[in-house]
């Protein structure tokens, strides 16, 4: 025993009851000591030492690139460490591929499912065991069963994967993981695609896997989650081990406080709504996809100017197509989409408008003369007509209501309306990765200026500004934003999109991907565009966010509204019944 | 138990991890010792094909000279001493021509297989007008005409895969592939039609392009005018703005409302319209057509546009120095005594493979086994 290495003393029972006061029947499963992993100059993982238990929850908390996926992808075998040691059961062991850490019992279920669409699920669990004997699919799917009855589960192992729901899909991802004979699991955020309901059931799933003795590691970076299904918490920071604690000892603050390095204010503001009227209205909108498939039932809401509106949904229910939709993305949509310029007593201008839209417009009584008097251009020159209207003295008599329907992004821009559209995906969309972040501003702007070449000028000015203001760490304005941290190119994204003077402003998933500080800085450049009068709309997956940020909430589900809800008065759990509310109908609809 | 000095060779041999960054010295010295690698793994390939090398080992001096004799070697004819190094800067002008005729496609990620084709129906449009009007009218409005021929037909060739892509998404690769062998067997039919008898080498005595100081000058210039006016083009105005959004990412083009149809179009138009300026000059400098008349050019030129990474500043050095191999191949061949096999051709490919195959390096890094190993037991 002398030859053993320190981590199997440690194991053993009277040296270990002393210490940590843990019950002695807890083993240890797994050991990181010193675990060292660089990408070129990059450090993603620096002495890292973490301790697995049978039987236990173990939580991996920290912020987005603070190395939690990459040291779990060296206990899965994607990764190989640079530096340090991994141990099981008191042996070290070497894991080299996947195929090794399933030797070893360790199975990870990762964020992306990787299934075969067409396959069944009892198929896709069985593909790539070597067995021996005859391959049944019957016999796999009466295991299957039976793995599914004693962790409760609920899965029909011949369904096909296509048929299947997302939280579906992550079933049959564990109990492949679980077929394989894996004693350690490692979950890389399970819940971000899952509603409260799916997630309550997900970790009634894992306490009864748990109790069998399996190991069971959980990335996450919500907190409520971990204090609510976790044992113990290892916060890792920066790549570095911060500290591991028994999660009935600490609470969300002191957790924030350790992952983030400093005390944070998590609550989030909300100002009253301030003269919201009418900005966006959408009446019965209706959308077939290229593919046909049926993905906006019969939506209608009003989006109003000073107030966010927010949108939940499972991911996928038609958040994405909806504000496309909008945006003049998607063609071949049904229905109304109405946009209330706020014009009333504004002057009248010909930035957007030609000559003739003007008079037809006055032939319509729409001006008054800023006293309440009719406006008249009969018998006028057309030089007069624009010398009075350039003097300011024609106003609008009411807010200008236009349709915005089968109109390209272009189209609508040219009718002077502003919608600033922040997408899900920000670098295939929104940005383009390999220009910097001059060039990125003047996605919006490079058609102004000298005909035919570009004014670098103002979007360089731009670019320093929103650099300035909004903090982005970046080494210089003409690195390609594709190298920044998701957190940077967020920032430049939503900094270019208020740059653009919105009256309507959209965004998808805005902090997915975010750390805390950033997130918070995003929300409240949302509350500085509503305080300003803009019709925010907020497509989110966190429900605690949507309930603390958003005035009201519009649920979607299959492509549907599900109800429209005051989020002062909401709770998540009502949000939650919305969001699945007629799935199984709607899937009978469509067989 | 387990022995820990084991695992260290359990550990996998090589790993990569990507390179975050690169000091560009660096880089230029990874691209250098490729190119030297690739010259040394050429003559060791000569070595073993050729038995002429083999008896006579002080050869291999002769085969290294070879790439600068066969491009700046002086001729023996003591009136025009210089005329490997215009000819040289002559054709690696035209090559540089049909390298910035694909940029713009290439910066938009389409992929324009068919310069050959665009390249060669230039020079036949630029022939038709020469056979049907050379001598009748001014040899200035001559050449005024064929070069509005050789543009306009090129566009042709270049926007008919072009308008098919946009409006029904076909592949562009394949579309301009077969454009080429439609432009190489219609010029072989008009050829045959116009001079039933001949070779299949139709001869124009009008349609000289003008010498300007000598009779190279006049490609040499236009091709470094066409880099610089394609570097402002593509950096400094708003067509090559969308052109790199549209390569890029089409769905960024789309959110912002730049239509991706039209610049497609747009842009072949201008990568047709090049490629059948350089079919005029071929017609102005040759005086001759023929089915073969780019020679492969046009495939070449993806090579050198490829190389400059669709730098147009770049792509002057890169057109000389792949023309610079391709000569140095050929005067090898010549030198050995094997003119027949496919030497020359291995000899470029295996140098090109070197160059193109030593970004990997630049791009990777590359550990063994055992270096963190030694770390730990430094740290003992």
């Amino acid at each position: 025993m002398a030859g053993l290495p320190f981590p199997s003393e440690r194991q053993s029972g009277p040296f270990f009851n002393e210490s940590g006061g843990r019950p002695v029947e807890k083993q240890l499963a797994l050991e990181m000591r010193g675990i060292t992993k660089r990408f070129g100059s990059v450090i993603a993982n620096y002495h890292v030492d973490l301790d697995v238990y049978r039987g236990e929850i173990l939580a991996v908390l920290g912020e987005n690139g603070c190395g939690k996926t990459t040291l779990m992808n060296m206990i899965a075998g994607i990764y190989f460490p640079d530096d340090g040691k991994i141990y099981m059961d008191g042996q070290e062991v070497v894991i080299r591929s996947p195929k090794d850490a399933f030797a070893h019992g360790i199975g990870m279920i990762h964020q992306h499912f990787k299934l075969v669409d067409l396959f069944t699920a009892g198929e896709n669990i069985v593909l790539g065991v070597k067995e021996n004997g005859r391959y049944r699919i019957k016999d796999v799917n009466e295991r299957v069963a039976a793995i599914a009855a004693r962790y409760g589960f609920h899965i029909d192992p011949s369904k096909k994967i296509y048929d299947m729901s997302v939280s579906e899909k992550q079933t049959v991802e564990i109990i492949k993981v679980l077929y394989r004979g894996a004693d350690i699991l490692i979950l890389d955020e399970p819940t971000a695609v899952l509603t409260p309901q799916e997630i309550t059931r997900l970790f009634q799933v894992l306490r009864r896997m748990k109790e069998d003795g399996k190991s069971i590691i959980i990335i996450t970076h919500k907190l409520h989650e971990v204090l609510e299904v976790s044992d113990r918490v290892t916060i890792l920071r920066k790549g570095e081990h911060i500290a591991t604690v028994n999660t009935r000892d600490t609470d969300e603050n002191r957790l924030t406080e350790m992952m983030v390095g400093k005390k944070i204010d998590l609550n989030i503001d909300r100002p009253a709504p301030k003269n919201a009227q009418p900005r966006l209205e959408v009446r019965h909108l209706d959308l077939h996809n290229a593919e046909g498939i049926h993905v906006l039932r019969d939506v209608s809401f009003t989006a109003n100017g000073g107030e966010i509106l927010g949108v939940a949904g499972i991911a996928g229910s038609g958040q994405r197509e909806l504000l496309e939709a909008i945006t003049g993305l998607q063609p071949r949509v049904q229905g109304e989409i109405i946009f209330h310029n706020p014009k009333k007593d504004r002057p009248v201008t010909f930035f957007h408008k030609s000559m003739r839209r003007v008079r037809e417009l006055c032939a319509q009584n729409a001006f008054h003369d800023g006293k309440g008097r009719d406006v008249s251009f009969d018998g006028m020159k057309t030089a007069a007509i624009r010398k009075w209207v350039e003097s300011g003295d024609v106003l609008f008599r009411e807010d200008e209501v236009m349709s915005l329907r089968d109109k390209t992004p272009l189209e609508i821009r040219q009718l002077g309306v502003h919608l600033s559209f922040v997408p899900e995906d920000r670098l295939g969309m929104g940005l383009v990765g390999s220009m910097g972040i001059t060039d990125n501003m003047m996605l919006r702007s490079y058609r102004k200026g000298r005909a035919g070449f570009l004014d670098r000028k103002k979007p360089r000015a731009l670019a320093d500004e929103i650099i300035k203001e909004l903090e982005v760490a970046t080494p210089g304005v003409s690195t390609p934003v594709r190298k920044l941290s998701g957190g940077n190119v967020q920032k430049v994204l939503v900094g270019r999109e208020i740059a653009f003077m919105p009256k309507v402003f959209m965004a998808a998933y805005p902090v997915r991907g975010l750390d805390i500080n950033s997130s918070y800085t995003i929300y409240r450049l949302l509350n500085k565009q509503k305080e300003n009068g803009v019709a925010v709309i907020y497509v989110g997956e966190d429900l605690d966010v949507l309930l603390a940020l958003c005035d009201r909430i519009l649920v979607i589900n299959s492509g549907a509204v599900t109800g429209i809800l005051d989020a002062r008065t909401a709770t998540k759990e009502e949000i939650g019944l919305l969001m699945t509310k007629t799935q199984a109908a709607g899937k009978e609809e469509t067989k | 138990m387990s022995h820990p000095s084991q695992n260290a060779e359990r550990e996998p041999l090589i790993h990569l991890s990507k390179r975050s960054g690169i000091h560009p010295a660096k880089a230029w010295g990874i691209r250098l010792a490729a190119l030297a690698l690739g010259l040394i793994t050429c003559g060791l390939i000569a070595f073993l094909l050729s038995e002429k090398l083999r008896s006579d080992p002080k050869l291999i001096e002769k085969f290294y000279t070879a790439f600068y004799r066969a491009s700046f070697g002086r001729g023996k004819i003591a009136s025009d001493p210089y005329r490997k190094t215009w000819d040289f800067l002559q054709y690696s002008a035209l090559l540089l021509c049909i390298a910035l005729a694909l940029t713009p496609a290439f910066r938009m990620r389409f992929w324009n297989i068919g310069a050959e084709g665009q390249t060669l129906i230039g020079m036949l449009g630029a022939s038709a007008v020469n056979f049907y009007l050379g001598g009748k009218i001014p040899e200035w409005l001559l050449l005024i005409l064929m070069l509005f021929a050789a543009v306009l037909a090129g566009a042709v060739w270049g926007v008919i895969p072009a308008l098919f892509k946009a409006r029904w998404g076909t592949n562009e690769t394949l579309f301009t592939l077969m454009m080429n062998y439609v432009a190489m067997f219609l010029t072989a039919y008009l050829i045959k039609k116009w001079q039933p008898m001949g070779s299949g080498t139709l001869a124009f005595a009008n349609g000289k392009l003008p010498a300007l100081i000598n009779n190279y000058l006049l490609i040499i210039l236009v091709s470094v005018a066409l880099a610089a006016a394609m570097f402002v083009y593509l950096r400094y105005s708003k067509h090559g703005y969308e052109i790199n959004v549209v390569g890029e990412s089409e769905r960024t083009a789309q959110y912002v409302g730049i239509s991706v149809k039209k610049v497609i179009i747009r842009t072949m138009l201008l990568s047709g319209m090049l490629c059948g300026l350089t079919g005029f000059l071929f017609a102005g400098l040759n005086q001759n057509i023929t089915r073969d008349s780019i020679g492969g050019r046009g495939f070449t030129a993806i090579i050198v546009a490829w190389l400059a990474k669709f730098n147009p500043l770049v792509m002057i050095l890169m057109a000389a120095l792949v023309l610079l191999l391709q000569k140095g191949a050929g005067q090898i061949s010549q030198d050995l005594n094997v003119q027949k096999t496919a030497m020359p051709d291995v000899i470029v490919g295996v140098i090109l493979f070197f160059i193109i195959g030593c970004e990997f390096f630049i791009n990777y890094q590359v550990h063994f086994r055992g270096r963190g190993q030694k770390r730990e037991e430094a740290v003992k």
